[in-house]
């Protein structure tokens, strides 16, 4: 039952770069960032000023009043997003095929915005009870359930938290439920809407997110960037994309996850290493075959450093011709939704044989001494390519992709 | 000033990560002491809200040893 191949077939984006996939393609090919100053949160309040933050999103125009009141933020990103999924698949759900698909998706912490209206109603305000329905409006499967309900899925549907690597398990978990024969088509992705005040404090308190902006790679690199938005892929088998005469965007190929049994939050780099490994394992293909690596890259000193070293590991004198780039430099770090974003981006890069760059780069840190497409995208045909993910806790799920071809 | 700062780190340091007051000294590393990345975050956390400053995360991220925290909080006093 394993040797089912799964392609792509649809993909979905709400984020700082574009309220569609079209729009997030071409900033992302024209570099052009979503990073600025943040305005959901007084600025006064937070150390640091700039974030990836979706301006101008009206979900209205989607979901109608009723379903909006249901949801928090991160969950209205996330079935936007999927249902443009669904739409550039051209998928229709039936009695037939409802059972037979999947809805796998990530957050990092689910629907805060409720949660902190809850505090803002209680600590501040004195009030006596909350909004009747924060629970199912925080609660982290939210999304999932509210995507399953709102397309009409009544396949396996659930929510994976891991952290900054969430959306990158739920894709890899819902490839391997397609291959496995579990189920014959998938919604997977993320979302994540961080910029509450709360949330940004604690943010704050960690001291990990930059003054300025994301510069993944360079020596004047200072942290990451918070990002919001939701990303979605729709996956199914080669055989039900055959048959519905459904456009092929890209296949999934291989998956690979591990944990570092290390420290919450120092990476380790054998943990990624392996990580990478098993997915070109899984993949059944070399380390040389691989054409390009949408890396985790969240701009961190430790990071960075980190993620190239387990790179020269794994590719040896690959590496020396091996471009990889760092999106978030864009997008910002949408934390358990940013991996989605990536996988999306991945496949684009071999669908249109355009790799995008990494943004704000200035100067070469020897510690990062690789091919890192600074600043501007490259043509550049490849047939395989890798995403990482490498998430606070020390959890690392890496996805490999191809490009289609008949 | 700087025997003041070291005195709340070592107090710090003991009640807070169980380090024996004895052995932390000015040329202690944190390595040495124990203590990881996320240990000296939180202690320059609770420093700064004694003495009321702030250090940006760029000096941080360079703060490894209780000379190097003593000399931070200084500076960020002095400015």
């Amino acid at each position: 039952m394993n040797n089912r191949r799964v392609v792509v077939t649809g993909t979905g984006i709400v984020s700082s770069i574009g309220l569609n996939t079209v729009d997030f393609w071409n900033s992302l090919v024209e570099g052009k960032p979503g990073i600025g100053p943040f305005t959901s949160v007084d600025p006064e309040l937070i150390r640091f000023k700039n974030g990836a933050e979706i301006k101008n999103f009206d979900a209205s125009t989607s979901l109608d009043k009723n379903s909006l009141g249901l949801m928090d933020r991160f969950t209205q990103l996330a079935v936007v997003a999927a249902k443009e999924s669904v739409a550039h698949a051209g998928i229709i759900f039936d009695e037939e095929n409802a059972y037979r698909t999947a809805v796998i998706l990530g957050t990092s912490m689910g629907g805060v915005n409720t949660q902190e209206q809850t505090y803002i109603d209680l600590y501040r305000d004195n009030k006596s009870r909350v909004h009747p329905l924060s629970i199912p409006k925080t609660m982290l499967n939210a999304a999932s359930s509210n995507v399953s309900i709102q397309m009409g899925i009544k396949g396996p549907a659930y929510t994976i938290s891991t952290a900054c690597a969430s959306s990158s398990h739920a894709i890899g978990n819902a490839f391997w439920l397609v291959r496995n024969g579990i189920c014959d088509q998938a919604i997977a992705g993320g979302s994540e809407t961080p910029f509450t005040y709360t949330f940004l404090k604690a943010w704050e308190a960690i001291r990990v997110v930059a003054p300025d902006t994301c510069r993944p790679f360079s020596k004047t690199r200072q942290g990451m960037i918070l990002g919001e938005g939701a990303g979605m892929l729709v996956m199914e088998t080669l055989e039900n994309a055959k048959k519905r005469g459904a456009k092929i965007l890209g296949e999934i190929v291989g998956f690979g996850m591990t944990s570092d049994a290390g420290h919450i939050t120092k990476p380790d780099q054998k943990g990624a290493e392996h990580a990478m490994k098993l997915a070109l394992q899984d993949a059944q293909i070399s380390a040389d075959k691989i054409g390009y690596i949408n890396a985790h890259g969240t701009g961190t000193l430790v990071n960075d450093t980190m993620e190239v070293a387990a790179i020269r590991s794994v590719f040896g004198e690959h590496a020396n011709i091996l471009p990889i780039s760092s999106t978030k430099s864009l997008h910002g770090h949408a934390l358990g939704a940013t991996s989605s974003f990536e996988a999306v981006a991945t496949v684009m890069a071999l669908q249109n044989g355009i790799l995008p760059p990494t943004a704000n780069y200035e100067e070469l840190d020897e510690n990062c001494n690789i091919d890192v497409i600074p600043n501007h995208s490259r043509e550049k045909n490849i047939h395989y390519a890798l995403s990482n993910a490498f998430a606070f806790g020390g959890l690392n799920a890496v996805l490999a992709f191809k490009k289609w071809e008949e | 000033m700087s025997e003041l700062i070291f005195e709340k780190i070592a107090t710090l340091l003991s009640s807070k990560k169980g380090v024996n007051k004895e052995l932390i000294h000015i040329d202690s590393s944190f390595e040495e002491l124990g203590l990881d990345s996320l240990d000296a975050v939180e202690l320059i956390a609770d420093l700064e809200d004694e003495f009321n400053v702030t250090i940006p995360n760029i000096e941080l991220q360079n703060i490894k040893s209780v000379k190097q925290a003593v000399n931070g909080l200084e500076k960020a006093i002095q400015s």
